[in-house]
């Protein structure tokens, strides 16, 4: 794979970027990632050619636009290798995707039931939860986490009372892969269902739902390399048929009179409204895009950066790595010491690396390790080796200026 | 001086770096040396929290004129606040009311003094002439 990045770095314009006078070194991709052109030129096709509403017209555009979008819904389930296209909904994101469960499981939660969580979740897999058991009376447990930033997971954490568990597949702040084969396996022992939260797994190895027997999982588009505004819900049929609606409108229903509506068949409950079309068949493509280099290659590359990026890092004095799990993916977090993480990005900023500070949206992993955020990298397909030697470089040279 | 020649002579000074590593040293620099604000004031009452870093900032008035002392948690802000809060204390009320930030644009700061950023700077110039404000009002009614 090595010897491609090259010719996988044409692909992307913005790569090429100026930025403070310097050239860009993007590490921010669990933020989001960049978009090849055949994605942009996806888009733009459709656009041109082939857009009109969806599931409506029986005129030849309509028709056209309609076997584009089902075509990505089938290139979603190939993916994530769901055993049918009904059990893929399309969403504006992966946070929507969770709120599209979570909204429906809020009515079905009695007072006594509860919900675990994980302490590694990002707040779009906390706070719709909160919410739900607040308005339903159940409760929410966290599995707790450790020093490294790995869970400690325990069946014992479970009983007949956990109706539901939602856990990242990956850490977005720390980068843990987190052991859900084995979560999935022991809820499942009490009749509880899982959640995964795929949007940081997603853009770095594949998926397959029906080995990990997950009932849901959700990812994003644009961490992917595809379009912003669409994510994912996989459900399996069963409990997608079982789960109440979230929003209503066109679309979603099969007949409407003011007294009573009935609902169309999965998916299209879950799709209110004119879908993002467009997004789809950018994800389409972005999805077509990895296939094409290959996952497997995809994941041991980025596997070599990061730990080549460890590596390399280590050497600075005062270093402090935030998550140190044994299995993670591309994602660093660090804290140089007696600096600010907001400082050391300013400074990374003005030498054209970009990278994350601040909490990460994860505000309880940062009170568990009392520090105010993290420096975060994260890297995806195409970036190299130059480009993490670029960043230690950066980070030395902030360290010598703020320590 | 005015807020605005203090302005200007901050420019002035700001213009003698041509590379962005010594203008953030300097910077840095007046972060590091930014006087210490008393620790009772360092209170929940007093914070301002950015998403990124967050700022204290507390305000007296003396002979009717303003005084202001702050901190952050990050040092690149304590700069920012060390340049606004030399361009504003020991001013009036109304002078401060009148005042413009846009030095920090001109000498080439602006991306700090931006809602994007999520420091804190953005409430705290707020912050600094909501003091303004409410000492001005105290006055009238005394």
């Amino acid at each position: 794979m090595e010897r491609h990045i090259a010719s996988i770095r044409e692909q992307f314009p913005i790569l090429k970027t100026q930025v403070n006078g310097k050239p860009l070194v993007y590490l921010d991709n669990a933020a989001s990632t960049q978009k090849p052109t055949r994605v942009v030129n996806a888009i733009a096709q459709y656009y041109n050619t082939s857009h009109s509403n969806v599931h409506r017209g029986v005129h030849s555009l309509s028709q056209k636009a309609t076997q584009l979008f089902e075509e990505a819904r089938e290139a979603v389930r190939a993916h994530l290798n769901a055993a049918s296209s009904d059990e893929i909904i399309f969403t504006k994101g992966c946070t929507d995707a969770i709120n599209t469960v979570a909204s429906g499981y809020e009515r079905l939660l009695k007072k006594g039931d509860e919900v675990l969580i994980s302490h590694l979740e990002h707040h779009s897999n906390i706070v719709p939860w909160q919410m739900a058991c607040e308005r339903s009376g159940a409760s929410l447990k966290i599995i707790p986490m450790n020093h490294k930033g790995e869970l400690e997971w325990s069946a014992s954490l479970l009983s007949s009372r956990t109706k539901i568990v939602a856990v990242n597949h990956v850490s977005n702040a720390l980068g843990t892969i987190n052991p859900i084969q084995q979560i999935i396996a022991d809820a499942h022992a009490v009749s509880a269902a899982v959640l995964i939260d795929g949007a940081q797994a997603t853009p770095h190895f594949s998926v397959d739902v029906q080995t990990l027997d997950a009932d849901f999982y959700t990812f994003s588009g644009h961490k992917v390399y595809g379009p912003t505004g669409i994510g994912v819900l996989y459900g399996k049929r069963s409990f997608l048929e079982m789960l109440p609606p979230y929003q209503g409108g066109g679309d979603m229903i099969k007949t409407v009179t003011f007294s009573k509506t009935t609902y169309a068949p999965i998916p299209f409950k879950f799709e209110a409204g004119t879908p993002n079309m467009a997004g789809a068949i950018g994800l389409h493509e972005a999805l077509n895009f990895m296939s094409d280099i290959g996952l497997e290659n995809i994941a041991s590359y980025e596997n070599q950066l990061l730990q080549y990026a460890n590596e390399e890092l280590s050497r600075i004095p005062g270093i402090r790595f935030i998550g140190t799990a044994e299995n993670k993916a591309s994602v660093l977090s660090f804290l140089v010491e007696g600096a600010h993480p907001y400082d050391v990005g300013v400074l990374l900023d003005q030498m054209g690396i970009a990278v994350r500070t601040g909490h990460h949206c994860t505000q309880p992993i940062m009170d568990y390790f009392e520090i105010p955020g993290t420096v975060r990298a994260s890297f995806g397909m195409y970036n190299t080796m130059e480009e993490v030697d670029q960043l230690v470089r950066g980070v030395m040279r902030s360290a010598s200026m703020l320590v | 001086m005015t807020i605005q020649e203090i302005q200007s002579e901050i420019e002035e000074e700001f213009g003698f770096f041509d590379d962005w590593m010594d203008k953030y040293e300097h910077l840095i620099g007046l972060g590091k040396d930014l006087p210490l604000i008393d620790p009772q004031f360092k209170t929940e009452e007093h914070i301002i929290k950015g998403c990124q870093s967050q700022v204290w900032l507390h305000a007296e008035l003396e002979d009717g004129k303003l005084f202001y002392t702050a901190d952050s948690d990050a040092i690149i802000t304590k700069g920012v606040i060390s340049l606004l809060i030399r361009s504003f204390n020991a001013q009036t009320p109304d002078a401060i009311l009148e005042a413009s930030t846009d030095f920090i644009d001109r000498i080439g700061l602006k991306d700090h003094l931006s809602p994007t950023r999520a420091n804190g700077l953005v409430s705290m110039v707020k912050q600094m002439k909501f003091y303004a404000l409410a000492f001005k009002a105290q006055k009238q009614n005394t």
